[in-house]
């Protein structure tokens, strides 16, 4: 049987392609990566009102098809052909803004060009009538010598009309070649783009509108005062909520896992197996779920800030700042992602054009407070940290992880500041950016990014941190130790972490630590559930039976309060802040910079840097007598 | 008059670019963004630390750029 017919969605960034692709597949997509770069490649299922299948695939953004980003790239590839492990598209579906028709127009013209069936959505016709713009559907289409459908994405008008159209173009068709390639885009741009104008004005009547409601928006919200002082309150509202929010689902999903691990332990007998499972799977892998609200949330108000237009406000406030460094307010988007998760974070570097730009980006990412820190963080303070006040309403506890994350970000800026003069160095390509206007979120289009995101969390969680569990488990579980001698000690594991411990000694790591080193590369917060591991193995259950009872966080905290000194414990703070990122963030690098070269030399740095930290910590600490 | 000394709120015609003060991608992502000779062009915004970059009404489009870009940019403001 041959495969649906794929069309692909193009168009100008800021245009609303994603909703509209959204509201053409619902939630039938499926988002992977193309070979050999990391653009995502998005594609959905949809049907015809006739009942036919087709595959819809959107493409990444961009102004034209002369591409300045890797993302740009990939666009341009598909629609010749030449992007491999795809197809080549059988019409094209373009979107255009109809309030910014002058400029998205030029690209359409661009598009139309290649000599494929074309279908135009004419998309947001509902704020460019709020704008007092009336646009002649007909006329552009007679124009533009295609089908041109009026259509409001977000609200799901105009969909019918255009399955409809696109039944119509493929219909007439079988796959066409391009019909001469490369040469077709050399045509100047700003040719075209007067063309674009023209037709743009030819089709556009224009009554005094109420327009600039999102200018009276940037009034408040680029204020030179009330700006930055919102964008404070903003971040810190959304910091807040990934501890306030995140409470209540995180202890229902620690209750789900030990009721599991309960059901376990009274169903199947004793033995290997039964402890493989409740210790190595259900508590590593429950360990590491429960951080799935905080995620979540921190991703809500990502996907909210970038789709309501204020993420690149931001960026344009902080370009100054950024500047200093060496970087542009285009960094700022992907860092402030990274507290959230590095790995899409370095992945939103690929809008930056400038490669020094963006190469400088995806080495200090790793450095912003990802949220798989935060478990260990909140152990660790939790156990070692007084919970008493240093002022009223100021936690002791409270400051120190508000200290930790300003360390990080402190610690990206220099680094980027020093990374620009040294390896990275070059001139900087300045700031430039489309600053689209503000827009209601559609709570659909958050759900689907925010479901996407849960199951990429979750297959990781299945995959990458269960078998380092496991591995971890069975290691420090055998052989076991004859009486008299610790298990974590004698332990495969124990002997692998006794030699690391002869290099973590000089600056206050004790031995379970030097264990849980080792497993934490895989993923940050499996350094928890390692140290869990380790002090229940040891806790007398020879071979760690019945430990599952005693692991609960709280039972790990009072333990660590009688085994660490508080040096340890700060410095142990400290080596995360700076050092162990996990495997998944090291293969994107590897993936976004072509080559080993790159997250080689990020992993370099940043342990050196992490072992300076935590040393200097260490020996200050306790030259301090605390 | 050059762009980055326009005052804000001012509508003004571009003159005239001068693409050669301009790194390459600059020069195209500054085409791209619509910028021609002949566009009328209106500062918005200024950023608030050091005034820089600044937001500025290109067509129906607001883009965001630095100082020294617009700089680059010979405008003439156009009467009220």
């Amino acid at each position: 049987m041959n495969p649906a017919p794929m069309v692909a969605l193009v168009g100008n960034p800021n245009a609303g392609k994603s909703a509209l692709f959204n509201a053409l597949t619902g939630a039938r997509q499926k988002v992977g990566n193309y070979p050999g770069v990391t653009v995502e490649r998005k594609a959905g299922r949809m049907s015809l009102p006739d009942g036919r299948p087709i595959e819809l695939i959107d493409l990444p953004g961009t102004y034209s098809l002369d591409p300045a980003s890797p993302d740009e790239q990939v666009t341009r590839d598909v629609l010749f052909g030449k992007q491999e492990g795809e197809r080549l598209p059988q019409a094209i579906l373009i979107v255009v803004d109809a309030t910014n028709l002058d400029n998205h127009l030029r690209f359409a013209l661009q598009l139309i060009r290649l000599g494929l069936p074309v279908v135009v959505a004419l998309n947001m016709i509902d704020m460019a009538e709020r704008d007092g713009l009336t646009i002649d559907a007909a006329r552009l289409s007679a124009e533009l010598g295609v089908p041109v459908i009026p259509t409001v994405a977000v609200r799901k008008r105009g969909i019918d009309e255009l399955k409809a159209a696109m039944a119509a173009l493929i219909a007439d068709s079988g796959v066409r070649r391009i019909a001469a390639g490369p040469g077709l885009v050399q045509e100047d741009i700003v040719v075209l783009q007067r063309r674009a104008r023209a037709i743009a004005i030819g089709a556009t009547r224009q009554e005094q509108g109420a327009r600039r409601w999102s200018h009276r928006i940037d009034a408040v919200a680029l204020h030179p005062v009330g700006g930055p002082l919102l964008m404070a309150a903003i971040l810190f509202v959304m910091f807040q909520a990934v501890f306030a929010w995140a409470q209540a689902p995180m202890d229902a999903i620690t209750a789900l896992f030990d009721a599991i691990g309960r059901w376990v332990q009274t169903t199947l007998p004793g033995g290997f197996l039964r402890n493989l499972l409740t210790e190595g799977v259900i508590k590593g892998t429950g360990a590491v779920v429960v951080f799935l609200p905080q995620i979540l949330i921190l991703f809500f108000f990502i996907l909210l800030l970038e789709a309501t237009g204020y993420m690149v406000r931001a960026a344009f406030m902080m370009d100054r700042v950024m500047a200093r460094v060496g970087l542009s307010g285009r960094a700022f988007i992907p860092l402030l992602s990274s507290f959230a998760c590095a790995v899409p974070g370095i992945m939103a570097t690929r809008t930056i054009d400038d490669p020094k730009d963006r190469l400088t980006t995806i080495l200090i990412a790793p450095l912003t407070t990802c949220s798989a820190r935060l478990p260990v963080y909140t152990l660790i303070i939790g156990a070692c940290i007084p919970a008493r006040h240093v002022l009223p309403g100021i936690g002791l506890q409270g400051l120190v992880l508000f200290a930790l994350y300003l360390l990080g970000t402190m610690g990206a800026l220099v680094a980027a500041w020093v990374l620009r003069r040294t390896v990275t160095k070059g001139p900087s390509q300045g700031f430039m950016m489309e600053m689209p206007r503000y827009q209601m979120p559609s709570l659909r289009d958050v759900g689907l990014g925010l479901w996407t995101r849960c199951l990429i969390f979750l297959k990781r969680a299945g995959t990458i941190i269960l078998l380092s569990n496991v591995i971890l488990w069975v290691l420090a579980s055998y052989p076991v130790a004859p009486a008299g001698q610790k298990q974590t000690e004698y332990s495969i594991a124990g002997r692998i972490a006794s030699v690391i411990e002869v290099v973590v000694k000089p600056i206050g790591f004790n031995h379970n630590i030097a264990l849980a080193l080792p497993p934490a590369m895989a993923a940050r917060e499996v350094a928890v559930s390692a140290l869990a591991t380790t002090y229940a193995i040891d806790a007398g259950d020879s071979a760690g039976n019945d430990a599952a009872e005693a692991k609960t966080d709280q039972a790990l905290g009072s333990k660590l309060k009688l085994d660490w000194p508080l040096p340890t414990a700060l410095a142990f703070l400290m080596w995360f802040v700076f050092a162990p990122q996990c495997l998944s963030t090291i293969a994107v690098t590897r993936r976004e910079t072509n080559g080993w070269k790159w997250p080689a030399f990020m992993v370099s740095y940043l342990f050196v840097l992490a072992y300076v930290a935590a040393g200097a910590t260490f020996w200050i600490a306790t030259w301090a007598g605390l | 008059m050059r762009l980055d000394q326009l005052p804000l709120n001012r509508p003004a015609r571009v003159l005239a670019i001068a693409w050669g003060e301009l790194a390459d991608t600059a020069a195209r992502r500054l085409r791209e963004l619509g910028l021609d000779e002949g566009v009328t062009v209106e500062a918005l915004h200024v950023a608030p630390f050091g005034k820089d970059p600044i937001a500025c009404r290109v067509g129906r489009m607001t883009v965001a750029l630095r100082r020294a870009q617009a700089h680059a940019i010979s405008v003439e403001a156009l009467a009220a």
